[in-house]
């Protein structure tokens, strides 16, 4: 069930057409990577060691196996903060001499088939001597432990503190300390279709043309003309459709510097896909984070300091673009969340680690912190004895524009009505009735609530504070009308699911008046797309989208400069709409088909006045916004097997205005089943050894339709500012609010034990384990 | 994810079948029934058969019937034949509310229930059937024919009585009595996934007592077994709360729990009474 509160109306933005995409993706006429016919395909001899040095490799003659020693000139993959006390770290594109973690690649395999690219990595031996892996942060950090990288002593890259004035002094003076600690393990975001790279040489322009399933082609353009030493103008990259990214996508895979490196010397076609077991052990991780949070209040329950401690294991390498200090700084500049407070220190550490490279995952760190500080909340409510959602009243921002503890500027905003939404529909007091009916039956459940803040479209400026080599930020679209009044958006932005080519045609179709039916967004081509940054962070409909209307508008007042001319009549009275422009207020009108073949072929006739053709850019590069959400989850737990059911969730949302709200809503849905995976399923899971043991999807588990609850959602528009579309983005929310709920849900349910879960996945061998240590302790 | 090179046998007869498999065995020869199984570890590459005796055409293997008091199920019948009754009486609907927990539709499409015996995974639902109702496993080869009682047939995790040159022909469960009470309960992290565990109760009622008990457990040890010591709380008690909970308390403490990283043997204990008390609640 939805229930919009504001946005519908007679124009296109703000209707839940069906997606554009649509028609070609379920008729089986999606073009993926893999669907790409290759002359050689290749397959990688991956380290079965967590860590040791590499003594010897043989491959049998003949064979065509690439190794380090075939890339000495290739360069390795070294991302760069300037800030944070980063230690840059440098990862070979294929193992050189030592291997880090389980699946690094140590050489290349080629063959005519996939099948013979396999068998032929079965034959090349490989002989490493061990050295002892680190595989928990902790050992890590330990004293005397080994180095990962002998250049990055303690094994930290990247530590970020931050202490607010007076902090210590407010901190002794607090009535309460409240304090909670908390493990999200590692997870992977298992996108349906895991990577792909295709790279071809063309004879002709002697360029490459390099297909992946990628979020950023032209940073993967730029990433991989840099390590390879050549113009970035003899490289084309193009993303097809592509099958899920979740952020995993965003990174540089080392295969694929392999990929086009092979293409470029053997001027053929070489192709990988990887498989399930390979995207599991070395696709990317995410999460894998410790977080030690204190919250100090008055008598009052206002909470007053929050002291933070964060711990992220981010694997053995630095991903390129972002670099890991992605989810530790990303912890550290948003730990307050939706509440007001005034005083803040924290400490977020890095941690290289002999597993699997971390990799951003829809969230960010977020799903973590809005963990840990919604289990304060609940913790710090017990402890005053107040209800938790009243605590929450006494603490979320309703005053804007508001100055977090840590600069952060946050836009109007709906924390509180969100939350008193989400209790009203929810029915909290006849909840607890019927909570207190099951409990006298043996039957325990439990409703948990998060409350939460979700930075969205964040441009140059937000991502320069990180002191990033590479500052993501602005997005360009460049609007074309052809001369038989047809309309190509190309865009910088890289949807992979997203609904973007619909819903920016939806804002290109009210601004000039035609149908978004006959309007193209053509992304994710480095020859036809301007230069941008691709699609992650909840970013594009907020900077591609506010591009596009600053381009739409610049076409529209093209189109009205030439109806004036062509109709006669001051452009203060044309309207566009319906695909023609009219004179209001007479049956004067000319078809925008006719206006855009006059701009091409009847230049003459505008004496100068108006450029030639009709093509009009747009960039956007917005200081950033916040969306913001409740969400409620009721919970069954099963007191003798540890499983939860997950009875009903519910979420009430304020993204500002929705351009469309069956987008909107699968949006939400989608993250929300993210957010269920998270806090009660999904775990990569290392043996001591740094092995992997959930290298299948029989062993990592990613929830089923079946795990899902109905979604009930409910939204708030709040039209900010800060967005020149009103649009706020919501492509991370589902996936941020939804642990919380859940784990404050079985907490709830559990009260009567006097237990605590405090961790994710809360599994049902957890949730026995902490009832079965609280019956032996009473 | 390419399975490694192999040869495909199509054999029309058993006769034939049995000649091949003589002849492959020793050459690290497979069976290939529905494939459900052994598919995916050959893409793995954990297994790699280099000759694949496919019996998907062998004639007479898809027999399913009642003969002689036993349901005699054929090698090539899959699990989706026993969506609905089978048998008249309450084997068939066991089997058919005991189906619907076996991974997902379209696996019961393919996969067959002799091959779920072979595989002999520790968490099957049919091994389950197999071990608590006492089924006969028909096991062929050049050599003969013989025929192996459940108990003795599951020897350990994916470990069998089965020859390499053996063909599981048939499998034949008992009925059971028209009056014949059972129960099923499993558990798993998600829909269709293996049972981490699970329980079989059948049982009939003797003026208001339970007779000739039977209480199987698998997914928990290292194959399916009836629990004697559950049995023999259950034997001559009116059913009720009190008498499934110390049978499932007897059935806890009886096991030799399978252990893992994530699963502790007291975990897979406390799943064990969860899921024999709920098989029993379920048959009463």
């Amino acid at each position: 069930m939805t229930a919009h509160t504001k946005g519908s109306g007679t124009t296109w933005v703000g209707r839940a057409i069906r997606r554009l995409e649509d028609p070609a993706l379920v008729t089986g006429q999606g073009r993926f990577t893999a669907d790409l016919p290759a002359a050689h395909w290749v397959r990688f001899v991956r380290s079965a060691t967590a860590a040791g040095k590499i003594v010897k490799i043989s491959a049998p003659d003949g064979a065509h196996v690439v190794t380090a020693a075939d890339l000495k000139h290739v360069k390795p993959i070294r991302p760069m903060l300037h800030k944070f006390n980063y230690v840059p770290v440098a990862q070979p594109i294929l193992a050189d001499g030592v291997v880090r973690f389980v699946g690094e690649c140590i050489a290349a395999c080629v063959a005519a088939s996939e099948a013979e690219a396999e068998d032929l990595a079965d034959r090349v031996e490989v002989t490493i001597d061990d050295t002892a892996p680190l595989v928990d942060a902790r050992d890590a950090l330990a004293d005397g432990a080994p180095r990962v990288h002998a250049e990055a002593a303690g094994n930290v890259i990247v530590e970020g503190k931050v202490k607010t004035p007076d902090f210590d002094a407010v901190w002794r003076g607090a009535h309460k300390i409240v304090k909670v600690d908390a493990r999200s393990r590692r997870q992977n975001a298992t996108p349906m279709e895991a990577r792909a790279g295709h790279a071809a040489y063309d004879a002709a322009t002697r360029r490459i043309t390099f297909t992946c399933t990628t979020q950023m082609p032209h940073l993967m353009r730029t990433a991989i003309a840099d390590l390879l030493g050549f113009p970035e103008s003899d490289l084309r990259v193009i993303a097809p459709d592509v099958g899920g990214g979740f952020g995993q996508k965003m990174s540089l895979a080392a295969e694929y510097v392999v990929l086009v490196w092979l293409a470029r010397k053997h001027k053929s076609s070489f192709a990988w896909t990887e498989d399930r077991r390979e995207n599991l052990i070395a696709g990317f991780h995410s999460r894998d984070q410790h977080v030690t949070l204190e919250g100090a209040f008055d008598k009052n329950g206002k909470l007053v300091a929050l002291n933070a401690a964060v711990v992220a294991n981010i694997g053995a390498y630095s991903c390129f673009p972002t670099t890991c200090g992605v989810e530790p700084l990303m912890a550290m500049a948003e730990m307050p969340g939706p509440y007001d407070v005034r005083h803040y220190a924290c400490r977020a550490r890095g941690v290289i680690t002999n597993t699997c490279p971390m990799a951003p995952y829809r969230g960010v760190s977020r799903p973590v912190i809005t963990f840990v500080l919604e289990r304060l909340m609940e913790k710090a409510a017990a402890a005053f004895g107040i209800d938790p959602i009243d605590l929450r009243r006494r603490n979320l921002i309703d005053k804007f524009p508001y100055t977090s503890a840590t600069g952060l500027v946050y836009d109007e905003a709906s924390y509180k009505q969100t939350m008193e939404m989400a209790v009203e529909h929810i029915g909290l007091p006849a909840f607890r009735a019927r909570q207190k009916q099951a409990r006298a039956q043996g039957q325990h459940l439990g409703i948990g609530f998060a409350a939460f803040s979700e930075r969205t479209g964040y441009g140059s400026p937000a991502f320069a504070a990180r002191g990033m080599e590479i500052t993501p930020g602005w997005e360009t679209v460049i609007l074309s009308v052809d001369p038989s009044g047809f309309v190509e958006a190309r865009i910088g932005s890289s949807p992979h699911g997203q609904g973007l080519r619909t819903t920016l045609a939806q804002i290109i179709a009210d601004e000039i008046g035609i149908e978004p039916q006959l309007i193209k967004v053509i992304h994710g081509d480095t020859d036809r797309a301007p230069y941008g940054w691709g699609t992650f962070a909840s970013r594009s409909l907020v900077i591609s989208g506010g591009a596009t209307l600053i381009a739409a508008r610049k076409i529209r007042a093209k189109l009205i400069k030439i109806a004036s001319h062509m109709l006669e009549a001051d452009a203060d009275d044309i309207v566009l709409e319906a695909g023609s422009a009219k004179v209001a207020g007479t049956d004067r009108t000319i078809t925008i088909a006719k206006l855009a073949r006059e701009a091409y072929h009847q230049t003459h006739r505008f004496k100068g006045e108006i450029e030639p053709g009709l093509t009009e850019t747009g960039t956007y590069d917005p200081p950033g916004t916040f969306s913001n959400a409740c969400h409620v989850a009721v919970v069954e737990v099963d007191v003798e097997t540890g499983r939860v059911r997950i009875e009903k969730f519910l979420v009430a949302e304020d993204a500002g205005r929705i351009i469309n709200p069956m987008i909107a809503d699968g949006q939400v849905h989608g993250g929300v089943a993210q957010g269920i995976g998270n806090a009660l399923l999904e775990e990569i899971i290392y043996d001591e050894t740094g092995n992997i043991l959930s290298s299948t999807l029989a062993d990592y588990l990613p929830p089923t339709a079946h795990e899902i609850p109905p979604i009930e959602l409910h939204h708030i528009e709040t039209h900010t500012e800060a967005s020149i579309t009103k649009a706020k983005g919501l492509g991370e929310g589902g996936a941020i609010g939804a642990p919380a709920a859940v784990i404050n849900a079985i907490n709830d349910a559990l009260s009567p034990f006097g237990v605590s879960i405090d961790e994710m996945p809360a599994t049902p061998q957890r949730i026995r384990a902490a009832l079965r240590q609280a019956e032996k302790a009473a | 994810m390419k399975p490694a090179a192999f040869v495909r046998h199509v054999p029309k007869t058993v006769e034939e079948a049995l000649a091949i498999l003589a002849e492959v065995a020793p050459q690290d020869g497979r069976v290939l029934a529905g494939g459900q199984s052994l598919v995916p570890i050959m893409a793995f590459r954990m297994a790699r058969p280099a000759h694949l005796v496919d019996i998907n055409e062998v004639a007479g293997l898809d027999r399913l019937a009642v003969d002689g008091g036993k349901l005699v199920i054929g090698a090539r019948v899959r699990h989706a034949a026993f969506h609905k009754s089978v048998a008249d009486g309450p084997l068939g609907k066991l089997l058919a509310y005991v189906v619907r927990h076996i991974a997902h539709y379209p696996i019961r499409m393919r996969g067959t229930f002799c091959g779920s015996l072979a595989h002999a995974d520790p968490a099957s639902e049919w091994c389950l059937v197999a071990a608590t109702l006492g089924a006969e496993i028909v096991a062929r080869s050049k050599r003969g024919t013989r025929t192996i009682a459940a108990a003795d047939f599951f020897q350990g995790i994916m470990s069998t009585a089965l020859a390499e040159n053996e063909l599981l022909t048939e499998a034949r469960l008992p009925l059971l009595a028209a009056d014949a009470k059972f129960g099923f309960y499993e558990f798993n992290r998600r829909a269709g996934d293996f049972a981490m565990a699970a329980a079989l109760a059948t049982y009939r009622l003797v003026d208001g007592k339970i007779a000739e008990p039977r209480i199987g457990v698998g997914g928990a040890e290292a194959q399916p077994r009836r629990i004697a010591q559950a049995e023999a709380t259950l034997a001559g008690q009116a059913p009720g709360d009190a008498a499934f909970r110390a049978a499932a308390e007897a059935a806890a403490k009886a096991i030799d729990p399978l252990e893992d990283i994530q699963t502790s043997g007291e975990y897979r204990r406390d799943l064990v009474r969860a899921v024999v008390r709920r098989a029993l609640e379920h048959s009463a």
